[in-house]
């Protein structure tokens, strides 16, 4: 598996390390270091396994990204276009950017933030800002194993950067934080590393954002998320990346006793996309994961999700839809396991796809792996077309029949749009999808 | 109006109409009764263009123009409207976009602009007014969850705001409360003019007290076995449609 490109990423690593941060501190150097070992040993993730099957991923492979190293203000910026930037950005949030894989505190709007909440660059947390850095050594690599797959331990290895946020016992958020992270280079690799803790009784919307010009680049991004007892987290990925780029990002949750989660998981952009969430319950916690899937031309869109439950009484609902057209390719992946100690789980997984060409491809593979005998599983999978009878009654409705298709595709993914509880972000999406089908005539407020 | 001659209709290789002749003029009101099964709500679907039904012989003429070449929505715009025996749901598309997008694709298909917004909201809410509907059904998605007379209902609604020419009503009457059905009935009542026609199928004599047709038509295993005036209706009512069964082969 390892090839010659892995070994060029590998040779690369050593004239880089020095620049990466936290290299002063002996647990993070060691992990680093094993992270490396692990990906020169396994290369990047082979089709012989089984999670990765359906992605091939030997396009990175082919071509070498690199880094971008000793960002202080990047000159690159200033030809981004002002307004482009802005517009990525929520009116109603929060934001931090983070521009080709660093936290840019010049572009970050963090007014009025209540001072005991931490929403901060990780290389500046891990040089010791705020004495987080002990926190980072407890819960880094904790909620993900770099053992998992060799892009998480190509991340661990080669993060130049990321945000710490810490949200502290009993806070209830009053705006949501945005983490923007934009690519504006051809050939750069933004490697980030995201933590995000929110503490007991704790209330917090975190979204995160993906952009870039239209080069080819690759993000590589992991988050950690832990959720702590009675906690709330709702985390938001609009990942919108240029239509060349390969987008690699996973986020990995741990929820304590009673702590609610919940995901939802846009992916319009990139050429190959591929998203992993998993998440691990504890008692009585509630997690739940949407996404909404759109890929068009030779897009490659893969979905990856795992719910663990471990203990009992913990609930979990999952709702994925796909819209496919041209050559486009979904994948779903949704694993459920339940531990012979979770007792009264209650788990529902769907996944449904629209092919909307002939030529477009939705590979979808539920897995339960249940060890408990008193649970609630359910699962349902589709992969389909427009239903008939309804295109038949829109046209006895006067209207034509690639309208009334339009229509029914706009409404099948209007539905996960709609579950957008932050207004700023629902427009934006809401505005991405009727982009792709338009809706005329209608007003915003009949959809 | 309308011309039916000899049709005779197909799904696969099943033949489910033998022979249909029939012939509305402006202003009209037909009532189609027959055993269930016997092709009513075929006939429907086949004017209104659904497809998967093979005309295998005869032919349809509405106002004059070959029927069997036009698309589903062309149809429609002509001024054909079927008020389904069993309503559509549509998730995700709301009520009021639906009638928007109905009414300016027929305004367009007619040369006429695009209506107003503000216009277009008085017109429905007056029409919704007339069907003692709630405005919130509206806002709803297209018969989801609705009840069965809810959806009956709605039918009649998207009716009014199109004003068609040509109405054709599977069962609107079935699954209707006492009430609703009066409300509903007036509704059809209020767009009866001289230009416009209505076929009605029907189980029940009920809806014809309150919808007066000109002619009652029996229609038993793919044919028209008989027809007559409205007290026809009251003597099937009666008399079921057995004594009808041995006029069928004939
Ligand atoms: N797609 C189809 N495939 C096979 N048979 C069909 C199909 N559609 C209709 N039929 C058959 O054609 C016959 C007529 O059906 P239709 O729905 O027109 O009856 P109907 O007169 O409306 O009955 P009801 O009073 O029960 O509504 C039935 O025997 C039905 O099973
Ligand atoms: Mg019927």
């Amino acid at each position: 598996m390892s090839t010659v490109t892995t070994s060029r990423y590998v040779t690369e690593y050593d004239a880089i390390a020095a620049k990466l941060p936290g290299q002063n501190l002996p647990w993070l150097q060691q992990l680093r270091k094993d992270a490396l070992a692990r990906f020169s040993a396994n290369g990047f993730p082979s089709p012989r396994e089984e999670e990765w099957r359906y992605t091939n991923v030997s396009a990175i492979e082919k071509k070498l990204f690199s880094p971008v190293l000793g960002f202080v203000s990047h000159p690159n910026l200033q030809t981004v276009d002002a307004d482009w930037l802005k517009s990525q950005q929520l009116e109603d949030a929060w934001s931090v950017v983070l521009v080709n894989g660093h936290f840019s505190i010049d572009h970050s709007k963090l007014d009025g933030l209540p001072e005991d909440i931490s929403i901060m660059s990780i290389a500046d947390a891990l040089v010791g800002a705020k004495n987080f850095s002990p926190l980072l050594e407890t819960y880094l690599g904790r909620a993900v194993n770099i053992a998992e797959h060799s892009l998480i331990a190509f991340n661990t290895a080669w993060f130049t950067d990321g945000v710490f946020v810490y949200v502290p016992a009993k806070q209830v958020l009053a705006k949501p934080i945005q983490l923007l992270n934009i690519v504006t280079e051809a050939d750069a690799m933004a490697t980030t590393r995201n933590l995000v803790i929110v503490a007991e009784n704790a209330e917090a919307q975190v979204i995160e954002t993906f952009a870039g010009l239209n080069d080819a680049y690759l993000t590589a991004t992991v988050t950690e998320v832990f959720v702590d007892q009675n906690a709330q987290l709702t985390l938001y990925k609009l990942q919108t990346e240029s239509e060349k780029a390969y987008h690699f990002g996973g986020t990995y949750v741990k929820q304590a006793k009673d702590a609610r989660f919940t995901h939802h998981n846009f992916a319009f952009g990139g050429l190959l996309a591929r998203c992993d969430i998993h998440t691990e319950l504890d008692q009585a916690s509630e997690c739940e994961l949407n996404g909404l899937y759109l890929g068009v031309k030779r897009q490659h869109l893969d979905n990856h999700t795992r719910i663990n439950h471990l203990k009992p009484h913990a609930i979990s609902r999952e709702m994925y839809k796909g819209v496919l057209d041209d050559r486009a390719r979904g994948v779903f992946q949704g694993r459920v396991i339940v531990a012979e100690d979770a007792q009264k789980t209650d788990s529902l997984m769907n996944n449904r796809n629209l092919l909307l060409s002939n030529e477009a491809e939705a590979d979808t593979k539920p897995q339960l792996e249940i060890y408990a005998d008193d649970v609630k599983c359910g699962h349902g999978v589709t992969v389909g077309q427009l239903d008939e009878k309804s295109i038949f009654y829109l046209q006895s409705r006067c209207v034509d029949e690639e309208t009334a298709r339009n229509m029914l595709t706009f409404a099948f993914a209007n539905e996960m749009v709609d579950k957008i509880k932050i207004k700023s972000l629902h427009d934006k999406v809401l505005e991405q999808v009727l982009a792709r089908f338009p809706q005329e005539g209608v007003e915003k407020d009949w959809l | 109006m309308l011309k039916i001659e000899n049709l005779h209709v197909s799904v696969g290789d099943k033949p489910i109409l033998k022979g249909i002749n029939l012939q509305v003029k402006a202003g009209e009101i037909h009532a189609i009764m027959g055993p269930n099964g016997s092709g009513k709500s075929t006939l429907s679907h086949v004017l209104s263009g659904k497809a998967g039904y093979e005309i295998t012989q005869g032919s349809i003429t509405y106002q004059g123009k070959d029927l069997t070449e036009m698309p589903p929505e062309i149809r429609a715009r002509e001024g054909i409207f079927l008020a389904f025996q069993y309503p559509v749901e549509i998730p995700g598309v709301s009520n009021i976009y639906l009638l928007k997008a109905a009414l300016n694709a027929v305004r367009k298909h007619h040369g006429q602009p695009e209506v107003d917004a503000m216009d277009f909201l008085t017109l429905v809410k007056h029409k919704v007014k007339l069907l003692e509907m709630d405005e919130k059904f509206l806002y709803r998605a297209v018969n989801e969850g609705f009840s069965g007379g809810e959806k009956k209902r709605n039918e009649i609604l998207q009716m009014a705001i199109l004003e068609p020419k040509l109405c054709i009503l599977d069962e609107t009457d079935s699954g209707l409360d006492i009430d609703a059905l009066k409300v509903v009935a007036d509704g059809v009542n209020s767009l009866r003019s001289p230009d416009r026609s209505f076929v009605m199928i029907t189980h029940y004599q009920r809806l014809l007290d309150y919808i007066k047709p000109d002619f009652v038509h029996v229609l038993a295993h793919g044919q028209i076995v008989k027809s007559g005036g409205p007290e026809l209706a009251l003597e099937l009512e009666e008399k079921g449609y057995s004594w009808l069964e041995g006029q069928v082969a004939a």
